[in-house]
């Protein structure tokens, strides 16, 4: 793999560090609720981090922590809102699937945000030309009918739509090839609607390949789909991964760790501290406070 | 002028007046205009705002969604009301949530038209009143028009709350004169308190019972009221709100004489019963009413059926003017 920056790395590994974390404190019985971790999809949202910029709309989903640490530099805010602390980016109301803060949005139910990410992009057509909604969704969520209202109406209205699929090959529990007809390039052929798909999992080489087609969504609005065949390494949720124990996974940073070993130590310990002061912090916060409907 | 006609006046008037508003729906562009035609116009004046849709309600409300957030406002046609039901993740889930999910309020300002109800023989599936699903929802509020209000006002309203708000239209109503002001007819006069259309004899005094229902209903309850006056010597007063929910008429001191003082209130309603506008409105009554009431609240419902088409069938089913007088004759003396 090649060589990264160190801010990309910091990212990255600040990402799993976070994710690895709540996983932790959720088997310590610090977290309430549910939560979805993206280990092993964290270079997906850093890959796009610099092609995406702040006019654009970023509407996220369950597994939406590193596309939210990758817009905003604030784990604080986002485990304060995870464990219903003061300063929680959505008062502990929305928790880890329903945070909105400025152009970023994310939605705990599969699909629903294609259809409003097409009606955001109607408007940047209009009043911000060049900057885009981006949507991001699982490959199991190609089975909500939501996705392909919306994909229809954003082609016939060619609105600046990009939908990052991350194609983990599985949803909850089932694999795709158990629910999935096709393909995801066969589906957006058929509305005429741009895709690529990618299996580089090196951030500097994603960024090359996509870059122009994303500048091209952008000078020539359509929708584009830019599929991920990606891998999730953690449970679906928490202690539900019913995938037969030792299986391969793929893992970048494993990669990643094997070609550059002394930047990743570093890195990691300084991802990794700043994680757990970040959750000693937040932990000794007061409860989160809302001021209400 | 017709209410269809002062729907659409309304329309006009308002992408006119603030250019962030848009009109999507399904074959809403002139010359069509509209399965109703309450949209004609609209696309040759704004072609730039009024948005013809594919068949896709569930995008259709989420792309509306999607404006409001962006700071745009939305108005949205459903052909027939009883495809709200496509609509109902991105309402019920998106739209409304929105509002208050995300910790600090998010300005949703968002309308849903949604022509509903029968007596014109398009059967089960495009005759239905569908408010009781969209009850009780944090952050919606449900609208009917009404021969009483004036759309335009009420458009505005809805946009002015930044909440959605499905607006009920009841299809018979579009072919139906607007009230001036004060008269009903040679009997009956109406004055407005507080958002409610109270319908009255002319000459005043109190009445013997009260109705209470939704727009859709108001011809239907007047010609209840007439032969109740005429042949039972019964006078009625008729309340109509234009916000259906929340609606708390106990809570507005003017109407309280109407609701406490008098022999018998009943709300009638299109749609089955089980959990309906009706029951709420009426559990509202008997907790904040408890001990002036002269009697439990009446409710009337159409029957427990799908709506047939035959013109015969479907009498049977929807509630008629009869049946509110046969509630209040019950209701008073059964
Ligand atoms: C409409 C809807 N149905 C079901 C769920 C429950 N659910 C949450 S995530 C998920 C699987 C999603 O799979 P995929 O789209 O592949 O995303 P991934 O979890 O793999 O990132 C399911 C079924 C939901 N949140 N919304
Ligand atoms: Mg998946």
């Amino acid at each position: 793999m090649n060589g990264l920056a160190d801010e990309d790395l910091a990212l990255l590994l600040l990402i799993r560090c976070f994710e690895r974390k709540l996983l932790a404190l959720f088997a310590q019985g610090e977290l309430n609720g549910t939560t979805h971790t993206c280990l092993g999809q964290e270079y997906v949202p850093v890959s796009l981090r610099p092609l995406l910029r702040d006019s654009d709309w970023i509407f996220s989903n369950h597994r939406g922590h590193g596309h939210y640490l990758a817009r905003f530099d604030d784990p604080e805010g986002l485990l304060a809102e995870i464990m219903g602390r003061k300063g929680a980016v959505c008062d502990g109301v929305g928790g880890s699937q329903h945070l909105r803060r400025g152009r970023y949005l994310s939605t705990g139910v599969q699909g629903q945000s294609l259809p409003v990410a097409a009606g955001v992009a109607l408007h940047l057509k209009r009043h911000e030309p060049g900057a885009l909604a981006c949507a991001y969704i699982g490959d199991g969520t190609w089975g909500e009918g939501a996705v392909y209202e919306a994909l229809n109406m954003a082609a016939l209205w060619r609105l600046p739509l990009l939908v990052v699929v991350e194609h983990n090959g599985i949803a909850q529990s089932t694999p795709t090839s158990a629910q999935m007809a096709g393909t995801v390039a066969g589906r957006a052929a058929a509305f005429g609607v741009r895709h690529h798909a990618l299996d580089d999992l090196d951030v500097a080489a994603v960024r090359r390949e996509v870059a122009p087609l994303i500048e091209e969504a952008r000078t020539d609005p359509g929708p584009l789909v830019l599929e991920f065949r990606t891998h999730r390494l953690g449970p679906h949720s928490k202690g539900d991964d019913v995938r037969p124990p030792g299986a391969p996974l793929i893992d970048w940073y494993a990669a990643y760790r094997a070609a550059h070993p002394a930047q990743s130590a570093r890195i990691e310990a300084a991802a990794h501290d700043r994680v757990e002061r970040v959750a000693a912090e937040v932990a000794a916060r007061p409860p989160a406070s809302w001021g209400g409907s | 002028m017709r209410v269809g006609e002062n729907l659409n006046r309304a329309l006009h008037g308002l992408l006119r007046d603030d250019s962030s508003v848009y009109v999507l729906g399904e074959d809403i562009l002139d010359p069509y205009g509209g399965a109703f035609k309450i949209t004609k116009g609209l696309s040759e004046r704004f072609p730039d705002r009024v948005l013809a849709t594919p068949l896709s309600e569930g995008a259709i409300a989420g792309a509306a969604a999607g404006l409001a957030l962006a700071g745009e406002k939305a108005v949205v046609e459903i052909m027939f009301g009883d495809f709200a039901a496509l609509a109902f993740d991105q309402i019920m889930n998106f739209a409304a949530k929105s509002v208050t999910m995300y910790g600090r309020r998010v300005p949703m300002p968002l309308v849903v038209r949604c022509p509903s109800g029968g007596h014109r023989g398009y059967g089960p599936t495009h005759s239905q009143t569908l408010q009781k699903h969209f009850l009780g929802v944090p952050g919606l509020s449900l609208f009917e028009v009404t021969p009483f209000h004036d759309n335009r006002a009420v458009l505005d309203r809805m946009l002015a709350l930044g909440e959605p708000c499905l607006l009920f239209e009841d299809k018979v109503l579009y072919t139906r004169p607007m009230y001036g002001e004060g008269a009903v007819d040679e009997l009956f006069a109406w004055r407005p308190v507080d958002d409610v259309a109270v319908v009255e004899l002319a000459d005043g005094g109190d009445p013997d019972y009260t109705l209470i229902v939704p727009g859709g209903l108001v011809h239907r309850a007047v010609s209840a009221m007439r032969t109740l006056l005429l042949e039972h010597d019964l006078a009625g007063a008729l309340l109509v709100p234009s916000r259906l929910h929340p609606f708390d008429p106990a809570g507005v001191p003017e109407l309280v004489p109407l609701l406490a003082r008098t022999g018998l209130v009943c709300v009638a309603e299109d749609g089955t019963a089980g959990g309906t506008w009706g029951e709420h409105v009426a559990a509202g009554l008997h907790t904040r009413l408890w001990g002036t009431l002269r009697r439990p609240v009446a409710l009337v419902s159409s029957a427990p059926s799908v709506i047939p088409t035959a013109v015969h069938l479907e009498r049977e089913v929807l509630v008629q003017d009869t049946t509110i007088r046969s509630a209040v004759l019950e209701g008073l003396h059964g």
